[in-house]
């Protein structure tokens, strides 16, 4: 539980700070008059959608941070054998990684008002989260033909469950990609500047929520390549 | 005394904001069914949550009578009375209680106390209903699988829960999990647009401080449980899957039965954890908006600003996240390491002090202050004297070595249903009676009113006050009866059909509480759009019940907190808080 | 005004109540009194704090209950008034953890001393195990359990021949020496309790658990299942039969070991 009260201790941190900057101390009832105007930034369209955004990866953070808490205690029991890591994981993390880079520079394009070069990001995005996909696919085939998903191995058990409920939010942020590409291939290149600008919301958000999927993968990925078996011997020590 | 100083006065700017785009209804579908407006969406998830109490609250009949009178409904066995506290447990504390305060009063309140026109995502809070509404058929379907729902206790503690010798071992089990999964997901989507409703919505001057403590409240138990569902999904998914295909993530080796099963090395005490991680902030995700709701409802009838407003906020925002460190006190003999011991009854007796603030403050409120015994003030009373009940028995079971005689014993059973059962329950019922002219246009009736009060609160601690003293001679929770036990007197028996018969009592005086929510819908005094004189926004729209967008042309402006009952000098004994500032004399 | 009366009756009830009743703690017979006291100690406090939030409330609703041409005060916050309450609260929840904590440590220090026994869960029953003339319990393994040998002992450690083990009776403890009590399940989640003992702790199946206790009164006490095992949990029904060393030592004699268990029929040849 660890890594879950880690987790936590940011979340409070966060909610603190923001907090703090929203005058707590006030005496409320001596302020009478429009108070918090600098607060009040006025009809201007304020980030909502990323704010959302922002809301809901806090849950998905807890809900990873949860699940390797769960690792970490359940390897700590005495049957727990660790898996080979089958070498098609290197290539799909290699693939997350370009399809993060590749939505960046969507980012970048939609900023600069190139539809050209946001069409192809999203298509280069889309294809390659794709393939990342896949990769894990082989990758859970490879284990199970090496008989790790036998009931008895939690390992291999825990494996499916992670890159599962992973792919499952991939998929998910898949989906709003597809509508934010379908967007942008429908926009005509005429008035391009307009339909960008109304764009350009959808792939910042979906790039924020593609780093976060990708940063999520790489700690799962360094707990079953055992680089932080260190880290749970250090915590065991900690606990004990 | 405070000096109240006056700020800008003169011509105010509209407070704008209507560039939002207002989804609005095209067909009586879209307008009461699959409606996106919070107002319509709030009465959906409250009518869904008191239809789904019922159900327990017979269940709980039931298991009261198999208590006092053994073997009298003969079609009640051990299992059958497993199945009786599971789905009761689950029910009120899940799909009444959490649905009710956030989806219900959460939808209802959000915009019209803050003065927006709706949530800031409207569809993604139609499908939240709609998910609640799947999660509630699909546990409603578990009464009618083969095996009927489980009876794993609503804790669902493996290796128990999924084996052979437990009720709804075949369907039951999958059923609640794959319910609760659905809940989860739900609630997640509205739990969102509450948290960024309160961050984005705000109208212009309604600043965080001046924010009614129901807000507070409810915006708190909502970060809290966005936070904390998660760890019931996890273990909810491990468990299916150990069920489902066999994987061993709670399950040991085990000989059921005399048979060795399958299942190697799980931890069963990991299921503890994650469930527990989840189930103590639930406990405060159920109380923080009563806290809340019950702060204002003190205030306007005491006519008196809530005493201690800034230490209000603080106490809620502590206990908030306090709650995530205590969870293992449920898991003091659970044969965890005994030295977390010391730290979780530390931090378990730590969160006593902001909650006893809490309490000192709404006492203080009343103090000097002109008290409107209305229904609303009556059941605030009663929800302190039941609340203050359960949570000083808490210092009892959170004191580690206190909870060792008394940890799975009736006293925890009591203690519970005073804290968190009847004292939010009484603050539901007070709310309703304090809120429902707003969404109506009538009061309820008084007379019916008041007998459903006395007869509930009185009532319910007659329940549950002697219960502790059951629990205290050493009678194990979870037991269809008592059967001969060496250290029981005789006399306990009657004190069990004692406590039976309140309980159908207070239990049938609901339907009177329900037939006066059907009967006042028409038949009501009409109650105009502020009846009780409260100064918080809601009060202050321009149709009673609100109409679609909740504020007309102009969304209000904020010039005050919400507690400007009895200023000095006012005329009125209180000021809403869109009342703009007296031009300065002189 | 009727409120008033009723929460000034509540608590008056309450504490008669308390008092009055017969529904009271059984008699202890194990050396956690401290528990008692502990206990005592919450009691007195909290009962005190309710006493006075309720009686203050009803106080509240008669002297300030709305009448014509009242008006309440307008008092935002009293910081003094806060910080003190505070402390108090902050002094009497000291006043309960420390003596708490203190008794928790002497819970879960078990005394070198201590004898060892082993109680032995499964759906529903209770089984005992004694370490035998070596003092040592034979090592075990849910993947050794045959009808034979019910309690899952390394038929090969030589620890475990010498066992005791005692199934369908109660288990019988010397008055006034410390025993460890070894916890294990073979199925699902129970949990040993004897109210007189006040003790209790969780049985969990791949897990030893333990709790220790000083019988100090003799008799035969109940022993009950505290943690839900589905259909039989309520008649999981055990007993422990406390008693003076010497009856304890006659009782042991009769009681078979692992190996005379195991070959009934050597054993009785050797005799």
């Amino acid at each position: 539980m660890v890594v879950i009260l880690l987790f936590m201790t940011i979340m409070a941190g966060i909610a603190g700070w923001w907090l703090l900057r929203q005058g707590l101390g006030a005496k409320p009832w001596l302020e009478v008059g429009i108070a918090g105007e600098a607060d009040w930034t006025g009809p201007a369209p304020r980030p909502t959608a990323k704010l959302g955004l922002a809301a809901f990866l806090a849950v998905a953070g807890s809900l990873f941070a949860l699940l390797v808490s769960a690792y970490f205690m359940r390897s700590g029991m005495a049957d727990w054998r660790p898996l080979p890591v089958p070498a098609v994981l290197w290539f799909s993390t290699g693939l997350l990684v370009l399809s993060s880079v590749a939505l960046q520079t969507t980012v970048t394009a939609a900023r600069r008002g190139e539809l050209d070069g946001v069409r192809s990001g999203l298509l280069a995005t889309g294809v390659s989260a794709l393939a990342f996909l896949a990769g894990q696919l082989l990758a859970c085939r490879e284990l199970g033909a090496a008989g790790y998903f036998a009931v008895a191995n939690p390992a291999g058990a825990f494996f499916i469950l992670v890159t599962t409920i992973h792919g499952l939010h991939l998929l998910g942020g898949l989906v709003a990609l597809g509508r934010t590409a379908v967007r942008a291939f429908a926009a005509p290149m005429a008035g391009a500047p307009e339909a960008l600008a109304g764009m350009r919301l959808s792939v910042e958000l979906c790039a924020t929520y593609w780093h976060f999927l990708l940063l999520v993968w790489l700690v799962l990925f360094a707990l079953l390549m055992r680089w932080t078996d260190d880290l749970i011997e250090i915590c065991r020590a900690l606990l004990a | 005394m405070a000096d109240v100083t006056h700020g800008v006065a003169g011509p105010v700017p509209t407070a704008g904001h209507d560039d939002v785009e207002l989804y609005h209804p095209k067909s009586w579908i879209t307008r009461y069914v699959f409606s996106q407006d919070a107002k319509v969406i709030a009465i959906q998830y409250s009518a869904t949550a008191l239809a789904i109490g019922l159900v327990a609250l017979v269940l709980s009949w039931l298991m009261r009578m198999q208590l006092a009178f053994p073997g009298l409904l003969s079609f009640i066995d051990a299992n059958y009375y497993y199945q009786l506290i599971t789905m009761h447990g689950m029910i009120m504390v899940i799909y009444l209680l959490t649905a009710l305060f956030l989806g219900g009063f959460g939808n209802y309140l959000i915009p019209l106390m803050l003065g927006a026109r709706d949530m800031v995502f409207p569809y993604v809070n139609m499908l939240s209903f709609w998910i609640y509404f799947l999660a509630v058929l699909v546990l409603v379907g578990g009464f009618f699988v083969p095996g009927g729902p489980t009876g794993a206790g609503w804790t669902l503690y493996p290796p128990q829960a999924i084996l052979a010798n437990t009720a709804g071992q075949q369907w039951g089990i999958i059923i609640m999990l794959v319910s609760l999964m659905l809940f989860i997901i739900g609630f997640t989507m509205g739990g969102l647009n509450y948290v960024v409703t309160v961050l984005q919505g705000r109208t212009r001057g309604m600043t965080l401080m001046r924010m009614p403590l129901t807000i507070w409240g409810i915006f708190t138990a909502t970060v809290m449980a966005l936070l904390a569902f998660p760890a019931l999904f996890v273990g909810a998914v491990m468990m299916l899957l150990d069920r489902v295909i066999g994987t061993s993530f709670f399950m040991p080796s085990i000989i059921a039965m005399g048979e060795q099963l399958a299942y190697k090395g799980g931890s069963p005490i990991l299921f503890q954890h994650l469930f527990w991680f989840f189930g103590h902030p639930e406990v405060y995700i159920v109380a923080l908006p009563a806290f809340g709701i019950v702060s204002d409802l003190i205030s306007t009838h005491a006519r008196k600003n809530i005493f201690g407003y800034r230490m209000m906020v603080w106490a809620l925002v502590a206990i908030g996240a306090l709650s995530f460190v205590v969870w293992a006190h449920h898991m003091y003999v659970s044969g965890m390491h005994p030295s977390f011991g010391f730290f979780f009854a530390t931090t378990t007796l730590i969160i006593a002090i902001p909650t006893a603030i809490k309490v000192y403050n709404w006492i203080l409120t009343l103090w000097r202050g002109d008290i409107r015994l209305t229904l609303p003030m009556l059941f605030a009373l009663g929800f302190i004297v039941t609340f203050v009940n359960g949570g000083l028995t808490g210092l009892f079971l959170g004191n580690v070595v206190v909870d060792v005689p008394l940890s799975d014993t009736m006293f925890v059973v009591a203690h519970f249903h005073m804290v968190m059962g009847v004292a939010p329950i009484l603050v539901v019922f007070g709310a309703i009676y304090h809120w429902y002219p707003k969404v109506t246009g009538r009061l309820l009736d008084e007379t019916l009113g008041k007998l459903h009060f006395w007869i509930t609160f009185l009532g319910a601690y007659a329940i549950f006050f002697p219960m502790h003293y059951i629990g205290l001679m050493g009678v194990p929770r979870r037991y269809p009866e008592m059967g001969a036990m060496a250290f029981v007197p005789p006399s306990t028996v009657t004190l069990n059909i004692f406590i039976t018969v309140v309980a159908l009592i207070v239990g049938a005086v609901q339907l009177v509480f329900l037939f006066n929510l059907i009967w006042s819908l028409k038949r009501g005094r009409p109650s105009g759009g502020n009846p009780w004189r409260a100064t918080t926004l809601e009060w202050q729209t321009p149709q009673t019940p609100p109409a679609h967008g909740n504020w007309g042309k102009e969304l209000p402006v904020v010039y005050r907190w919400a507690y400007d009952y009895s200023v000095p000098g006012a005329a009125q004994d209180f000021l809403p808080q869109n009342q703009p500032p007296a031009p300065r004399v002189g | 005004m009727a409120i008033a009366i009723a929460l000034i009756l509540v608590v008056i009830g309450s504490v008669v109540f308390h008092f009055v009743s017969p529904w009271w703690w059984t008699p202890i017979a194990s050396n956690w009194g401290y528990i008692d006291q502990t206990l005592i100690i919450t009691f007195w406090i909290t009962g005190a704090v309710f006493a006075a939030v309720v009686l203050f409330m009803a106080y509240c609703v008669i002297r300030f209950r709305h009448r014509e041409g009242n008006r309440a005060a307008y008092e935002p916050e009293n910081k003094r008034l806060e910080g003190w309450l505070a402390i108090g609260t902050g002094i009497g929840v000291a006043a309960m953890l420390a003596p708490g904590l203190v008794v928790w440590h002497r819970f879960v220090t078990v005394p070198a001393d201590a004898a060892t026994v082993e109680i032995v869960g499964q759906q529903w029953q209770w089984s005992y195990r004694l370490p035998g003339a070596d003092g040592k319990l034979g090592a075990t393994d849910i993947a050794h359990v045959t009808p034979e040998n019910p309690l899952g002992i390394a038929p090969n450690d030589p620890h475990g021949q010498d066992d005791v083990i005692i199934q369908g009776d109660p288990l019988h403890l010397p008055i006034g020496k410390p025993v460890k009590l070894l916890l294990r399940s073979l199925d699902v989640l129970h949990n040993f309790y004897v109210p007189e003992f006040r003790a209790k702790m969780d049985m969990i199946p791949g897990v030893v658990t333990y709790y220790w206790l000083t019988p100090t009164r003799p008799g035969t006490f109940e022993a009950l299942c505290a943690e839900l095992c589905s259909t039989g949990h309520a008649f999981m029904r055990g007993g422990v039969t406390v008693e003076p060393d010497e009856n304890y030592q006659a009782w042991l004699q009769q009681q078979k070991t692992f190996a005379q268990l195991q070959a009934p029929s050597r054993a009785q040849a050797k005799n």
